[in-house]
């Protein structure tokens, strides 16, 4: 059997999703855009502070579900992705004086030009040995980030504290809304990016691969430059998610960027629906509240609650919420016409 | 905005009752998270994750301060102990402390446990102006009143512990040809600056080989065989527990029979000395500053008898070799004291006076005469540490307890 033949009957890792199911409808999208605005104003500042920490996550989320809903590559190394985001903004801010908003371009361009080198020598793996080559950068990094070479830079296992920014212009808002709302713009910023991404040429050249590599480049798609691109586009993103958890959590060390992470960004993105880019930001709500319920549940065995709360979802709803969502959908449809 | 509006309300509502409830009892004082009948305590701990061992050492504190509330609580004011699991992860710990001072409003964090933890929350809670009370962990960072005066350390820190190794060194054996092996972490970088301090002038000429491993590598016999080719007649094995017990076992092997001494965090009976072989492990030096709960010799020991009280009856079935029953015992104890000493004036400025104004207090899990000492610049509650042996089957204590106060840089 040759090679092509063995790509052409292999079965399509991902489930092809079409273009337009991607998103949220209009009238849906500013409900939820609404809620995310106002709600900060009703709660205490942990809760706006854990907010923060979903769209961070929700961000990272979303990268990779640009990466493996879209263009169909599988990822275990986001971790990698976000923790090179937050050192760069931590080492730019505490290092270089450089304002904490002008660190995040900085630590999305390094993190696009890793993730596209990163994706070169990556061209020639796909499906489980892909995910197995970024696992390596994943368990890698860590130790990368403890390295005596970088001590002076890194603060080696000590990490770096990140002092927090006040609101500007003398805003009357406490540090964590002020945080909030910045976050909040990025990320609707980079989320209505992504969706314009993907419905377009090179969205479209992401998801050709995705579906049949072959079909692809016999059309024309140049595989391996979107393939990268794809990479590169993920890793950017990730790591302007790492620069932001970085200026939130105010503190960075290479304990908080383990395997354990890149697998909760994983889980986050199947929860939330592979492909279906609104779902980041309920997968990032999984990945941080069920622990705490889990939590809640028995002390001693939240690992295990939380391992049947996962079996669960995944049991009832193998698509994540694109799939509670979609029965809504067709509910509210039925309710119209009665 | 209306949480503008609600936090002046609120605000003003508690001045009025403060001003009102003024005159009726003068002396009571209360911040966030104490009361007439109540005062919250806050605690974050790895139950899950890689770290999940420690997560014993929350269980033991919760249950240290249920028995304390069986016998009528602090003051009459019953211990509501909230712990949470951070799961070794700073981020999530910024998240559960957080939750813990936002939402359920505990008048201090206690005991938190991991350096990179408690470094991510340290500046939090210094500005929030909350205690960061007796955490737990071996850095030297923590004793540090002037820049930090709401967080104060427990246990003896590494640099502390590794003084102590030195200055035993430069008495008994003055003219040592010591290597040292030291795992490449601020754990193993702490032990590694201890000795150089400790030594002072002598290091250069008394440390003829410093090696490092990873804590990754599976095995360190290439490096145990590397240091036996340097020929000294002192290895210092700062090593977490699986690689204590290689080294041992290796030297042995070897046939190689170097003084050797490990750290207090590998000296568990179960864990390292009968892995490396008790016959391997014969006459290994390290340093103690409590009471092992397996070690017969405290059989008749009145503290360790009321320890073993406290679990048959608060933790019927806990694995008593286990040292982090010890551990969460001494430090809930400790916490006890320095509210009972607050009195009725549960403010958080007041709990960290007395946490800084601990004279001599001795809990029943430490070795006798190791005393916590804390002042308004010493915030290293236990730095004393006794030397002790290896023999047959368990440890031997010998000599004088010795002292080892470092200050943060």
């Amino acid at each position: 059997m040759s090679a092509a033949e063995e790509v052409v009957t292999e079965a399509p890792a991902v489930e092809a999703v079409p273009k337009r199911a991607m998103t949220l409808g209009y009238g849906t999208s500013l409900v939820v855009l609404a809620a995310l605005i106002l709600t900060p104003l009703f709660v205490k500042n942990f809760i706006i502070f854990q907010m923060t920490m979903v769209l961070i996550y929700g961000l990272a989320v979303l990268a990779l579900n640009i990466l493996t809903g879209g263009s169909g590559q599988f990822s275990l190394g986001q971790s990698a992705f976000y923790a090179v985001g937050a050192y760069t903004s931590a080492i730019l801010m505490e290092h270089a004086n450089i304002n904490y908003a002008l660190t995040l371009p900085v630590a999305g361009i390094i993190c696009f030009a890793f993730g596209f080198l990163f994706g070169q020598p990556a061209l020639r793996l796909s499906g489980v040995y892909l995910a197995l080559a970024t696992f390596a950068l994943a368990t890698a990094m860590p130790q990368l980030l403890k390295l005596g070479y970088f001590e002076h830079w890194t603060g080696g296992v000590q990490g770096l504290v990140v002092t927090k920014p006040d609101a500007p212009f003398g805003l009357p808002l406490s540090q964590d809304m002020w945080l909030y709302y910045f976050t909040l713009a990025i990320t609707i910023g980079i989320y209505i990016a992504s969706v314009n991404l993907l419905r377009s040429r090179s969205g479209r050249a992401f998801m050709a691969i995705r579906d049949n590599e072959i079909a692809a480049s016999a059309m024309g798609i140049d595989v391996s430059l979107y393939k990268t691109l794809a990479f590169g586009v993920s890793a950017g993103i990730t790591g302007v998610a790492g620069g932001l958890g970085a200026i939130a959590v105010q503190f960075v060390a290479p304990d908080g960027y383990t395997i354990t992470l890149a697998i909760s960004l994983f889980l986050g993105m199947v929860v939330g629906g592979v492909g279906w880019l609104p779902g980041s930001i309920v997968g990032s709500a999984f990945i941080i509240f069920v622990p705490n319920m889990a939590e809640s549940i028995s002390k001693g065995l939240s690992g295990a609650v939380f391992g049947v709360l996962l079996f669960l979802v995944i049991f009832l709803v193998p698509h994540g919420a694109r799939q509670v969502a979609l029965v809504a959908q067709q509910l509210a449809a039925k309710l119209k016409k009665n | 905005m209306p949480f503008k509006l609600r936090t002046a309300v609120l605000s003003a509502a508690v001045i009025a009752f403060a001003a009102s409830s003024g005159s009726a009892f003068a002396q009571k004082k209360y911040d966030t998270g104490a009361s007439d009948t109540e005062i919250k305590i806050g605690n974050i701990i790895p139950y899950s994750g890689p770290a999940s061992a420690y997560g014993s050492i929350g269980k033991t504190e919760a249950a240290y301060f249920r028995m304390i509330n069986d016998r009528g609580g602090i003051n009459g004011r019953k211990v509501n102990f909230i712990s949470y699991d951070d799961a070794y992860s700073p981020p999530k710990a910024v998240e559960q402390v957080r939750k813990l001072v936002e939402s359920d409003e505990v008048l201090v964090v206690f005991n938190p446990l991991g350096t990179p933890s408690n470094t991510a929350i340290q500046k939090y809670l210094n500005s929030k102006k909350i205690p960061q009370l007796f955490v737990a962990t071996g850095a030297t960072k923590w004793n540090d009143a002037k820049n930090f005066p709401w967080t104060i350390g427990w246990q003896p820190s590494y640099q502390s512990e590794a003084h102590i190794y030195a200055k035993w060194l430069m008495k008994e054996k003055p003219d040592a040809k010591i290597a040292i092996l030291y795992q490449n972490d601020d754990f193993g970088k702490d032990y590694l600056k201890g000795t150089k301090d400790g030594l002072g002038a002598k290091a250069s000429s008394m440390i003829m080989l410093e090696e490092s491993y990873e804590i990754s590598e599976p095995t360190i016999d290439s490096h145990i065989v590397k240091i036996k080719a340097a020929n000294p007649d002192v290895l210092l094995i700062y090593a977490t527990p699986k690689f204590a017990a290689q080294t041992i076992k290796k030297t042995a092997e070897l046939g190689w029979k170097p003084l050797q001494i490990v750290t207090n965090v590998s000296i568990s009976v179960g864990s390292v000395m009968q892995p490396a072989g008790f016959e391997n492990a014969q006459g290994v030096l390290s340093a103690a500053y409590a009471k092992d709960g397996s070690d017969p010799q405290w059989n008749n020991d009145p503290g360790m008898k009321k320890w073993n009280e406290f679990l048959d009856k608060y933790m019927p079935g806990a694995d008593k070799t286990e040292s982090a029953l010890v551990y969460g015992y001494g430090a809930a104890q400790t916490l006890a004291k320095v509210i009972e000493m607050c009195g009725n004036d549960l403010t958080r400025a007041n709990v960290m006076k007395q946490a800084a104004s601990l004279k001599n207090f001795t809990p029943d899990t430490l070795l006798p005469g190791v005393k916590i000492n804390t002042s308004a610049t010493d915030f290293a509650p236990i730095s004393q540490l006794q030397m002790m042996r290896f023999k047959g089957q368990k440890w031997e204590l010998f000599g004088e307890i010795i002292s080892g106060d470092v200050l943060a840089d």
